[in-house]
């Protein structure tokens, strides 16, 4: 394969549509804008591209960085190799000029010259002197870093071929109605663009062609999906508390609604409560539950653990509702603007006594959409919280994904509710008494009939619902719970599996963790080994996650965490064998690499390499038996 | 939450309300409270006020926390659903309840533990969001499931059943409520039924968070010599500083008041409140006289009861928010979900 090779080392030659690009900038000086700018250009280029924010919990001052990675193949998960660094910001130049690859770029501000003990012998400097050039065309200092920041988008445009009349197009949609913004935004883009056109060779061997339009993709993140997902699967009660990485899907769900849930009159077809902590959100979202509305509340981690009693609660008492949870890296406070796979022991038992609860793993924001909707069925259907399980790579980056669809077909799936009709042909009502074997009892709303009137109750309670200390009446009850449960299963988003010819091992991961996972099985197959994949979507596990993991003798788990909790859930819910797991961990902040997956995979599967991925090519091992037979 | 079933005998001679309901069509299951408890007179006053006012049962939810007030949900209206959740936090599962049905009765019940120890937060954030509910804080001053632990409302120096004197200043409910902006704030005895049933119809009444503060010894653990919570020591310091009188749309007001001293308030559904002051300087509808009569009254040992305060035209969540007229959870999906037409029109924006 060409281009992006997982060997590392020198690059050579030309590399179309093909290539990474990291920003490095102070944040709150408007890099943001810029860097989306360019972005939107290359998405529209029709080339696969991602971008990926690595920014600081803080609101204006610190270094911040953007990672665009573009990928002909496909491959749009992030990559910690960089062929070409934007410096902007002086106080990281040490730590950027190290990470360029070898043979790569660094194009910098040379208003100031650069300090010699960051000059390094392998790589091509590109400097031009951003600030003063704005300082010649622009007046205010914010109007000036602001500049600074279109003007080496403008640089990047001759460099590496960002289509100018996207950049028109782009900054004329923005600015349609500011056009003295407008006009700075092209004499800035120009500044940039044209200064790189008189003193470099443009543009680079690292660039960008119009690629040829496939599918019908869009850009947006999972957040706005989730919300979108709200919409659509009909929530109307959404309470909340502000906290990253969360804090955009409740914004945009007040975004959506008021465009698509406002009536002519101005009154809404929908509630949004701010709580005054994650306890109260899911307080609201339980009552809200309880009482027949589609509700949902999201958050992060600490959230997660205040939330818990509730669940807990809502899990005994059979109240439909639905979390979001958009993970950050913990424990604690831990790193607020980073992402980790962190919350999934937490979230598959969370609250005291015997709890389980049916998590969803959306890999990107077109899941993030169908399996929000899912959530609400799933929750309603099985009278439970449910979860979705996202995290802030998907939530709060942008990414390229098929348009939307929606089936107008679809009608949701309130579960079993008794109403007034069908409560008057009933003996009596219990809440919580099997009537079809599948270990869903059906509910009432209140306010609906006085026949339908219980109890719901966090204490002890037996079939009837009624309150009950009783050895039998209790356990009867929990043991319910257990078989709703295994009637769930079948039901839940099935595992995505990706078979290859003479696969020798099996790579198991869930949600964000999918591009890496398949741009390292395409690697693997590179170099002749050859990886069936499984995704999970859905906990507890289909009989399908069973069986594959049966199926094969060597099983490597991705696990975005320190602790590899996807290999403890699989360890502890399905029957497979511990000692023919794997668990490959990345745990620092950063959404995990293909080559943090063959850092973890080929010491075991292939040992002669020397355990990194970025030693050259070996001959295939006997840890790899259906291969060499 | 236990209660015992109640035996239902046949009395055809109780009086029937408008919708032919008796009384005892209101009650529910047997307290299994201690004998005395102020909670237990609560909840005939409860079961009186929902009578009087010809509400029907199921069109009702009662909902509570965790503690002995708690428990009290069960004693009245089974045709209600109920919800007994965790400790402190019924304001939040009322908050999102109302918020997706709005036409609903909503009856809070509390302690002062559930309400202002571990829910205290929960409590002052209903009451700013004003929650159209029925709050009633059954106040003992005292932990009675765990057996005697002084409570927030426990007053300084008050003495415990085992001798000890408290040593923590109190919260006082009243003060509490009115000063984040509580739309109708009212104190009353348990053993006060007289005053108590008014200010609970008022309160039912009320479009917005309805907080009423209601002294309820307990008898096991707090009823004795030096403690300031007792039935002796209440009776000794409750002083009335408004009265309630209710009466409906378009009836006529039977009694004669004193000029000057009887406070009309137009409420929401055009009934009208009739508030008796003992002072006619008091204005109960001025959230500054209510806090320095209030304020006044406690320097001196006194406890001020009554409807101390209301606000007339009060905007609750749904009013705020402007929220449809049919309940949220009622929608058609058809009119919540905007299609595929509305998602194709909503892609362009995302190219």
């Amino acid at each position: 394969m060409s281009g992006t090779d997982e060997e590392g080392g020198l690059h050579t030659g030309s590399r179309v549509n093909d290539f990474a690009v990291k920003v490095a900038t102070v944040n709150g000086t408007g890099s943001a804008s810029a860097n989306g700018l360019i972005l939107k250009v290359i998405h529209r280029m029709e080339i696969p591209v991602s971008g990926k924010n690595v920014f600081p919990s803080n609101i204006q001052g610190l270094p911040t960085w953007y990672e665009l990675r573009m990928s002909r193949q496909g491959h749009l998960a992030r990559t910690p190799r960089f062929d070409l660094i934007v410096a902007m910001n002086p106080s990281t130049y040490a730590r950027d000029v190290a990470e360029v690859q070898p043979g790569g770029w660094i194009l910098y501000d040379d208003s100031w010259p650069l300090s010699k003990t960051l000059i390094r012998p392998d790589v091509t400097y590109l400097g031009i002197p951003l600030a003063r050039l704005c300082i010649g065309k622009f007046a205010g200092s914010r109007v000036r870093v602001l500049m600074k920041n279109i003007a080496y988008a403008g640089a990047l445009a001759a460099l590496i071929g960002l289509d100018m009349d996207i950049i028109r197009e782009l900054l004329e949609e923005t600015f349609s109605r500011k056009k003295a913004l407008l006009e700075s935004n092209y004499v800035a883009v120009a500044l940039g663009y044209d200064y790189a056109r008189a003193h470099f060779d443009c543009p680079l061997p690292i660039r960008l062609e119009k690629m040829e339009p496939g599918h019908r993709h869009i850009l947006m993140d999972g957040n706005t999906a989730a919300a979108l997902g709200c919409v659509y699967a009909g929530a109307t009660v959404g309470a909340w508390y502000p906290i990253t990485p969360a804090t955009s899907v409740m914004d945009n769900f007040t975004m959506l609604c008021k465009r698509f849930r406002t009536e002519p009159d101005g009154t809404k077809n929908f509630a949004i409560l701010q709580a005054e902590d994650e306890l109260a959100a899911a307080g609201m979202v339980v009552g809200a539950g309880w009482m027949g509305a589609r509700a949902f509340t999201s958050t992060a981690g600490p959230g997660i653990d205040l939330m818990s009693e509730f669940v807990g609660l809502a899990y005994y008492t059979e109240v439909p509702c639905v979390f979001f949870d958009i993970q950050r890296t913990g424990p604690s406070t831990g790193m607020p603007t980073r992402t980790q796979q962190g919350d999934l022991l937490t979230i598959a038992y969370a609250s005291h006594g015997d709890t389980k609860h049916i998590a969803l793993f959306p890999a990107d924001p077109e899941e993030c959409f169908h399996l929000t909707v899912a959530a609400f069925d799933l929750a309603e259907r099985f009278q439970t919280p449910v979860f979705v399980v996202s995290d802030l790579d998907i939530g709060m980056n942008d990414w390229r994904i098929p348009r939307l669809q929606w089936d107008d077909d679809y009608h949701w799936d309130r579960g079993k509710v008794l109403g007034e009709a069908e409560l008057a042909e009933l003996e009596s009502f219990s809440r919580y008494l099997d009537v079809d074997g599948d270990g869903i009892a059906a509910r009432t709303l209140p306010g609906v009939s006085a026949k339908g009137a219980y109890f719901v109750r966090g204490s002890g309670h037996d079939k009837h619902g009624n309150y009950t200390e009783d050895e039998e009446g209790y356990q009867e009850v929990v043991d319910r719970l257990v078989r709703k449960l295994e009637t769930a299963k079948s039901a839940l988003p099935a595992p995505v599996i990706g078979r290859r010819e003479g696969a020798c091992a099996l790579l198991v991961c869930l949600g964000s963790s999918d591009a890496a996972c398949r741009e390292a099985i395409d690697l693997l197959a590179a170099r002749g080994l050859a990886m069936d994949l499984l995704r999970v979507r859905a906990f507890p596990f289909s009989q399908d996650v069973d069986a594959l993991l049966a199926e094969h003798d060597m099983v490597f788990v991705v696990d975005q965490n320190r602790d590899g909790q996807l290999c403890t859930l699989l360890v502890n819910e399905t029957s497979v064998e511990k000692a023919k797991l794997h668990s490959v961990r990345h745990y620092s902040g950063t959404p995990i690499s293909a080559v943090h997956v063959l850092d973890g995979v080929l010491p075991v599967l292939d040992p002669a390499t020397d355990g990194t991925a970025a030693t050259s090519r070996s001959t295939r091992q006997a840890k790899c038996p259906r291969l060499q037979a | 939450m236990t209660s015992i079933k109640k035996p239902r005998i046949y009395m055809p001679k109780l009086e029937r309300n408008a919708l032919g309901l008796t009384r005892m069509d209101y009650e529910g299951g047997m307290s299994t409270l201690c004998a005395g408890c102020g909670h237990d007179s609560i909840t005939a006053a409860v079961v009186q006020a929902f009578f009087e006012l010809g509400l029907p049962p199921h069109r009702a939810v009662k909902l509570s926390g965790i503690g002995c007030s708690s428990k009290t949900t069960a004693y009245f209206m089974p045709q209600a659903h109920g919800f007994n959740g965790v400790h402190g936090r019924m304001p939040a599962v009322v908050s999102g309840a109302n918020a997706a049905q709005r036409e609903l009765t909503y009856i809070g019940i509390s302690g002062d533990g559930d309400s202002l120890s571990i829910g205290l937060g929960q409590l002052c954030h209903a009451i700013r969001r004003n929650v159209n509910m029925w709050y009633v804080l059954e106040n003992n001053g005292v932990y009675g499931l765990t057996k005697g632990q002084f409570s927030a409302s426990s007053d300084l120096g008050s003495k415990s059943k085992k001798g000890e004197h408290n040593q923590d200043g109190p919260i006082d409910p009243v003060s509490m409520a009115l000063s984040v902006g509580a739309t109708f704030v009212a104190r009353s005895f348990s053993g006060d039924k007289e005053q108590l049933v008014p200010i609970l119809i008022a309160g039912l009444r009320h479009r917005g968070f309805a907080f009423i503060d209601v002294l309820s010894p307990c008898v096991t653990f707090n009823d004795h010599e030096g403690s300031t919570k007792s039935y002796t020591f209440i009776r000794k310091s409750t002083s009335e500083v408004v009265g309630t009188g209710f009466v409906p749309i378009k009836e006529e007001i039977a009694t004669q008041y004193e000029s000057g001293v009887v406070h009309p308030v137009t409420m929401h559904d055009g009934t009208t409140l009739y508030l008796r002051k003992v002072d006619a300087s008091y204005d109960p509808t001025d959230r500054g006289v209510a806090y320095a009569n209030l304020r006044e009254r406690q320097e001196r040992g006194e406890i001020a009861t009554g409807l101390l305060y209301i606000q007339e035209d009060s905007a609750d969540l749904h009013v705020r928010e402007k929220t449809v007229a049919t309940p949220l959870r009622d929608l058609p999906f058809e009119s919540l979900c905007p299609g595929s037409a509305g998602l194709e029109e909503l892609m362009d924006e995302y190219l």
